[in-house]
């Protein structure tokens, strides 16, 4: 009642905001900024540096299989064999591992007894913390050898299929292998995304379907997937992505080549990421321009792929 | 009252008699099932002598899953039998993903415990021709260490600063546009963040210049986005009331931020880092192409020539395709398992032990 000092502290005035506070903020600030920089540097120095390839290619970068790019002029060189090879990749991954992730999903949400349930989510985690360099040596190392009685048995009794017509390569070091490979890299991040998108469900949905008498399954098909349906596509999109960009599974395991082919059981594509790795260090000429271009085209599938995702997710995020 | 006492006996007469627990197995049944399926399957592998733990567990499983659903549709119906075949289904789901974990981190310590010693991990790989029964990974540890160090060093500032601004400053449209791209950059193919510091190079150095330096911003590329978003989640956990009760004191607000905020969420941001540097210490590609696959001998300067590191290793040796070479390879891909798992444990130990109670 008596000090008079109180007052003395005087509240932050309106007016002038204090130094240390502005550069504070001024600095958080320029974080956030510096990190769309660095993306748009990212978009900017690899258009830069392809440029000089692209304008001197004879061929259609676009569609053109060859790649004679370590040339000092007249290179010719297309991504078109290339994109065929990743997309594939990408698509066998992402068709073997979403079902198997939606099920691990409903799994450690629904089916694992409580206490179980963050231990095993934990456990699919781990996938993810493997380094991808270890997947390739895995892949080439173990899952390959295994493989090659399965894909020639594949070859005889499904051998006319074109997808699977023989004679099987006796490495199985093809796109198959890749995919595989690729399937398990990307699990843990679909699955992920779907016990998140599951775990959201309202409680009162999955109580009235199995109040009306619902089993477990007809509760999560008629309470649970399609609440989850955005949340597990969008999950699929960012494992897609994951799976264009990745390198090292791919480059391992396939041998450089520039051949399309739907055969998954002999050796021959490549991909974009693959290629890259695979070529860059003999590349000269225009050869490290070429690759830097070739960069640029993972560059905006995996943009396009991770932007629709993220859309789709937060649309799917607004709706519920 | 005559109602009442009529209505069970009327139906029951015509339709067979229903006890409430009639139609339905016996709780025991899957596991007894399943227990006495995976013991006959393997007694009849054995007695065919073709045991294999995989062939095992696929056989038992399908025949469990045949018989539950069959007895299942005969006992309690259609319905019943549709649950419990997914129910089967979604176990089967579970244990197809820990069949490449196990597989995985088997191979790799049986392979890889042959040359794994102290020699592999204390000599490099300076004068040691490719095929000879020598040599080890020390330089690729000593360019792990230095590239990824100088990754965290760059990245953990802005990432931090980035989620500081994320969570106490930014509002609108700016905070939802650098959200987006911060996810957007989650997504960079790693090869590509490599490509874009070889462009970035070239312009600044010239062509061919390859040392630790550019492998180490391009990792941290990679790491910013990861750091931002597990920063960002850490931050939004520190209770308004703590903020609050700061600015009633008069503390000003970067005062607050640094003294109050920061501190209140240290752990969960140890543990964010952490798991970031687990993440991007196994990262290869981008390596390759800005750090050289090359190097065999020990080189702690991150601005002088090329630097090897551990995953880059593990990939030149596989290339070089022979025996000796694939057993470095199987070595140093134990010696980065054990790294990356000691940060990911490291990470949650630090994450439960010194956690904020908030409630």
């Amino acid at each position: 009642m008596t000090t008079t000092d109180a007052p003395t502290v005087a509240p932050p005035s309106k007016g002038k905001r204090r130094i240390g506070d502005v550069a504070f903020a001024g600095l958080a600030r320029g974080s956030g900024i510096l990190i769309l920089l660095i993306l748009a540097g990212v978009a900017a120095f690899l258009i830069v540096q392809a440029w000089p390839s692209l304008s001197a290619n004879t061929a259609n970068f676009i569609t053109d299989k060859a790649w004679d790019a370590n040339v000092r002029e007249n290179p010719a060189f297309g991504v078109g064999a290339l994109a065929f090879g990743t997309v594939l990749a990408a698509g066998i991954a992402l068709l073997l591992a979403t079902p198997v992730a939606v099920g691990i999903a409903l799994f450690i949400v629904y089916y694992a007894p409580r206490r179980l349930a963050s231990l095993l989510g934990y456990m699919v985690d781990l996938l993810a913390a493997i380094p991808s360099v270890v997947y390739g040596l895995w892949g080439i190392g173990f899952l390959a050898p295994q493989l090659v009685p399965v894909y020639e048995g594949l070859a005889r009794n499904l051998g006319w299929i074109p997808l699977f017509a023989g004679p099987a390569s006796t490495s199985a070091r093809t796109i198959l292998t890749a995919g595989i490979v690729l399937a398990v890299m990307i699990l843990p991040i679909i699955t992920a995304m779907s016990r998140d998108v599951f775990h959201q469900v309202p409680q009162g949905h999955r109580e009235a379907a199995l109040a009306m008498g619902a089993t477990r399954w007809e509760m999560i098909r008629l309470a649970v997937l399609p609440f989850g349906k955005s949340g597990v596509i969008g999950g699929a999109m960012l494992g897609m992505g994951r799976a264009l960009g990745e390198t090292m599974a791919v480059a391992m395991i396939l041998s450089p080549s520039l051949i399309v082919s739907w055969n998954l059981l002999q050796s021959g594509n490549q991909t974009i990421a693959g290629h890259i790795a695979l070529q860059y260090p003999e590349a000269t000429g225009y050869g490290v321009s070429a690759l830097i271009a070739a960069g640029l085209v993972l560059f905006a599938i995996t943009l396009v792929v991770n932007m629709g995702a993220r859309y789709i997710v937060a649309r799917g995020n607004k709706e519920s | 009252m005559s109602l009442t006492t009529a209505q069970p006996t009327g139906p029951g007469t015509g339709a067979p008699r229903r006890d409430l627990r009639s139609g339905s197995l016996p709780r025991y049944f899957p596991a007894a099932l399943l227990a006495s399926s995976a013991a006959v399957v393997a007694g009849v592998l054995l007695a065919f002598s073709s045991f294999g733990f995989i062939l095992w567990g696929v056989l038992t499983a399908l025949a469990y899953t045949v018989i539950v659903v069959t007895a299942s549709a005969r006992v309690e119906g259609g319905r019943k039998a549709k649950d419990r075949l997914v129910t089967a289904l979604v176990y089967v789901c579970f244990a197809l993903a820990m069949l490449p974990l196990v597989s995985v981190l088997s191979t790799v310590t049986g392979n890889g415990l042959a040359r794994f010693d102290g020699y592999f991990l204390s000599v490099s790989m300076n004068g040691v021709l490719p095929s000879m029964d020598a040599g080890g990974a020390y330089h690729a540890i000593a360019g792990t260490l230095a590239i990824t160090g100088m990754a965290t060093l760059i990245s953990v500032p802005i990432g931090i600063m980035t989620a500081v601004y994320l969570v106490e400053y930014a509002r609108g449209r700016m905070k939802r546009t650098i959200m987006f791209f911060v996810d957007v950059m989650t997504g960079i193919p790693s090869i590509v963040a490599g490509l874009f510091v070889v462009a970035l190079w070239i312009i600044l150095f010239g062509p061919g210049a390859t040392n630790g330096a550019a492998g180490a911003i391009s990792l941290a590329v990679l790491m910013i986005p990861v750091v931002v978003r597990s920063s960002e989640e850490m931050l939004r956990l520190v209770p308004q009331d703590l903020r609050e009760a700061s600015y009633a004191l008069g503390v000003p607000k970067w005062r607050t931020i640094t003294k109050v905020v920061l501190p209140t969420s240290a752990a969960g941001l140890t543990t964010g880092i952490m798991l970031a540097i687990a993440r991007v210490i196994g990262e290869t590609a981008p390596l390759i192409l800005t750090a050289g696959s090359s190097a065999v001998s020990i080189n702690w300067n991150l601005f002088d020539g090329q630097m090897m590191s551990l995953p880059v290793f593990i990939y030149s040796q596989v290339r070089m395709g022979g025996a000796v070479n694939y057993e470095r390879a199987w070595a140093a891909a134990l010696t980065l398992i054990l790294v990356v798992m000691l940060l990911f444990f490291l990470a949650r130990m630090i994450g439960r032990l010194f956690a904020p109670k908030s409630r």
